[in-house]
C-alpha cells in the first residue's frame, strides 16, 4: 500500500556550533553560527524515505520559517524527499504554534504517517508530536527507535525501523522509554516522533542535489491558514549558566584515589 | 486557587523516585499559589503505591484500571485532564522521564495549555510564577512564561530535592471513564534488567565513551566495587556497546550524583549536558587536551585499561583495612 507521508525539517544552529548569549539576553549570537536540518529530523526524512522505498508513496516535507528555511527543506528534498511545504512565519515558534499550524497542515494534505524529530536541538522542548497527535485525535508513538542496533543488517540495508501492518491500517513502533523498549501498534494517520537509534541518516547525493532544485516547493504564509500563531510559550530572559570551576589535573591513580578519599569524600 | 496536581509514575506496582522529586516542584508553587497539591497516580492494582504517595502529605487520586496496566498517552491523557478541570489545577506537572515527555504535552493541548520541559526551578513572584530551563543542550539557562490559563511543565529530578514525608495526606479514587475505541495500542515492553542502580537515581556513576573501545568491563567492574551505575556516551550506544538507556546527555539522561567517573569520554558539549551537574567529576582520558579535563575537578591523563583496574584495587585495598 503507498504511504503519503510528511516530515519536517527545522532550520536550527548547527550542533557544533559555540552557542552564546546576547549581552541583554533577548536571544543568541548568531554571527558565526551556522544552520542546519534539526538532526533528529533528518532521522524522521530517513525514515520517511525507506518507508516509501518499501511501500511506494510520497515524502512531503514540510518546514516553517523564513525564506531561509528553504535550505532545509532542499536538503530534504535532496535526500530524496518528493515535495516541499514552506509555511512562512517570522514570529516566535512555539511547540504550540508549530503544532498549530503543522494542524492545519495536515488538514490539507491528508498524509498517513506524519513523522517528526522528537525534539529540535535549539529549544530542547520535545513537544510537537504530541500536541500535534492530540490536536487531531491521532494515536501517538514518541521516542521511535528499534531492537537493532546501529550496526545491524538490518541497518545496512536500510530497511525502515517503522513496520507497516499486513492489512495497512496500522504501524508498529518500537519505543526508547526509560528501562528498556515498548512496542505499541498506531492506527493510520499516525504521528511519530523519531529518536536517535531509529537510523543512520544517509547523505544527499550529488544528482539528489540537482534533482531537488526542479522540486516543487509550496509557499504558504502562515497567517493565511487560520491557526492561532501567538506565541504561548514566551522567553523573558536568556542567560549563560554557571561555568564550573574544573581543571585540576591528579599525576598518578595513587593521587587520584587519595583525593577521592581524603577531600571528595566520596568513599 | 492555583492548584498544583502533579502526575506520578509508577512500573509494576513500584513508584519511580522521580515522581517525588515532581511532588517537592509541585510543593514549591503551591507556597506561592496558595493552592493545594494533588497527586494523580495511574495504573492497575496500585493500591500500595497510592498509600506511599499519601505518605508525602498530599491527596492522592488514585486511577486503579485494567485498562490502564500499560501506559498508553492515549488512555492516561482523558483520566489526567479529567481530575485537573475537576480540581481547578493551574499547573499539571511531572518528572522529565521519557513518561512525563510523552504524557504531558498530551494533557496539555487537551487542556490549552503550553508546557515548559525539563525545568530546573522557577522565577517571577508571587503566585505569577515563570519557569526556569535549559536550551540549547544546556549552554543557555531560560526564563519563559507560559501565557495559557493553566500551565503544563516537567521538572527535571535532579534539580529537586525529594519531597518530604507529612501529615494530612489521603487517597481518593479518580473517575475511569471508557476512553472508546483507542488509536493505539500497547504490545510488549522488553525491559532490560540490571542489578545495578538506576542511572538517574544513583550515588556513583562510572561512564564510558569511544575511548573503551567497546570493552566496558572494567567499568563495569569499577561500578560493582563501588554500588555505582554505568553510563555511556551517545558514540558508545550508538556502536552497540551498551544499551541504549545508558545515554547521558542532551538527548539522553541527565545525572547529577555525587560522583561521575567519565572514562574513554572526550567530553562533546551534548555529553557534558547531561552530567555536568554532578558534584564531583572525574575524568581519565589518554588525551590531554580533551574538553572533559576542564570541567573535570580530578582529571587523569592515562589509559584507562591500566587505571582503572589500579583504582580498583586501591578500592578494594581500602575496604579491606
Amino acid at each position: 500500500m503507498p504511504l503519503k507521508i510528511l516530515v519536517t525539517a527545522k532550520r536550527v544552529e548547527d550542533p557544533e556550533s559555540k552557542i552564546k548569549v546576547k549581552p541583554d539576553g533577548t536571544g543568541i549570537v548568531t554571527d558565526g553560527v551556522n544552520y542546519k536540518m534539526n538532526p533528529f529530523d533528518e532521522i524522521a526524512v530517513e525514515e520517511g524515505l525507506r518507508l516509501k522505498e518499501k511501500h511506494g508513496g510520497e515524502v512531503i516535507v514540510a518546514s516553517i520559517g523564513t525564506d531561509r528555511s528553504m535550505t532545509e527543506i532542499r536538503a530534504a528534498l535532496a535526500m530524496g524527499a518528493d515535495r516541499g511545504i514552506l509555511v512562512k512565519h517570522d514570529g516566535p515558534l512555539d511547540p504550540v504554534v508549530v503544532s498549530a499550524i503543522l494542524d492545519k497542515v495536515l488538514e490539507k494534505e491528508k498524509p498517513d504517517v506524519v513523522l517528526l524529530g522528537k525534539q529540535s536541538i535549539d529549544d530542547d522542548q520535545n513537544q510537537v508530536g504530541q500536541y500535534l497527535a492530540e490536536r487531531r485525535g491521532l494515536g501517538q508513538a514518541t521516542f521511535a527507535s528499534k531492537v537493532e542496533s546501529l550496526e545491524s543488517e538490518a541497518e545496512q540495508k536500510k530497511q525502515p525501523g517503522i513496520v507497516l501492518s499486513a492489512d495497512g491500517k496500522s504501524v508498529r513502533v518500537v519505543r526508547e522509554v526509560d528501562g528498556g523498549l515498548v512496542t505499541v501498534d498506531v492506527n493510520l494517520p499516525a504521528v511519530v516522533t523519531c529518536d536517535l537509534r531509529l537510523n543512520k541518516p544517509r547523505f544527499a547525493s550529488l544528482p539528489g542535489i540537482m534533482k531537488a532544485k526542479k522540486k516543487p516547493v509550496e509557499e504558504i504564509a502562515a497567517a493565511t491558514l487560520g491557526a492561532d500563531l501567538a506565541p504561548k510559550v514566551v522567553v523573558k530572559k536568556l542567560s549563560e549558566p554557571p561555568k564550573r570551576q574544573g581543571g585540576f589535573k591528579v599525576a598518578d591513580v595513587a593521587e587520584l584515589y587519595a583525593k577521592l578519599k581524603g577531600e571528595a569524600k566520596v568513599f | 486557587m492555583g492548584n498544583v496536581l502533579i502526575v506520578a509514575e509508577q512500573s509494576g506496582g513500584h513508584l519511580k523516585k522521580a515522581s517525588l522529586h515532581a511532588i517537592a516542584a509541585g510543593q514549591a508553587i503551591a507556597a506561592r499559589t496558595g493552592g493545594k497539591v494533588h497527586v494523580a497516580v495511574l495504573g492497575k492494582g496500585i493500591g500500595a503505591v497510592a498509600t506511599e504517595l499519601a505518605s508525602f502529605g498530599v491527596t492522592v487520586h488514585a486511577a486503579d484500571a485494567a485498562g490502564l496496566e500499560h501506559y498508553l498517552a492515549e488512555t492516561f491523557t482523558p483520566v489526567v485532564v479529567e481530575l485537573a478541570k475537576g480540581l481547578g489545577a493551574t499547573f499539571v506537572g511531572a518528572a522529565a522521564t521519557a513518561f512525563g515527555k510523552d504524557l504531558v504535552p498530551r494533557v496539555a493541548a487537551r487542556l490549552g495549555a503550553a508546557t515548559a520541559t525539563e525545568v530546573l526551578g522557577f522565577g517571577g513572584s508571587g503566585a505569577a510564577v515563570t519557569f526556569l530551563r535549559p536550551m540549547w543542550a544546556g549552554n543557555v539557562l531560560a526564563e519563559v512564561d507560559l501565557a495559557t490559563p493553566v500551565k503544563a511543565f516537567t521538572i527535571r529530578p535532579t534539580e529537586f530535592p525529594v519531597a518530604p514525608k507529612g501529615a494530612g495526606g489521603e487517597v481518593k479514587a479518580a473517575a475511569v471513564a471508557d476512553p472508546g475505541p483507542l488509536p493505539t495500542r500497547f504490545v510488549e515492553f522488553k525491559e532490560v534488567k540490571s542489578a545495578r542502580p538506576e542511572l538517574t537515581e544513583a550515588r556513583i556513576v562510572v561512564s564510558g565513551g569511544r575511548g573503551t573501545k567497546g570493552d566496558f568491563k572494567e567499568l563495569e567492574g569499577l561500578a560493582d566495587d563501588l554500588g555505582a551505575a554505568v553510563g555511556a556516551t551517545r558514540a558508545a550506544v550508538d556502536a552497540g556497546w551498551v544499551q541504549n538507556d545508558l545515554q547521558v546527555g542532551q538527548t539522553g539522561k541527565v545525572v547529577a550524583p555525587e560522583l561521575y567517573v567519565a572514562a574513554g569520554i572526550s567530553g562533546a558539549i551534548q555529553h557534558l549536558a547531561g552530567m555536568k551537574g554532578s558534584k564531583v567529576i572525574v575524568a581519565i582520558n589518554k588525551d590531554p587536551e580533551a574538553p572533559i579535563f576542564q570541567l573535570a575537578d580530578y582529571g587523569l591523563v592515562a589509559d584507562l585499561f591500566k587505571a582503572v583496574p589500579e583504582l580498583r584495587e586501591k578500592i578494594r585495598a581500602g575496604k579491606g583495612s
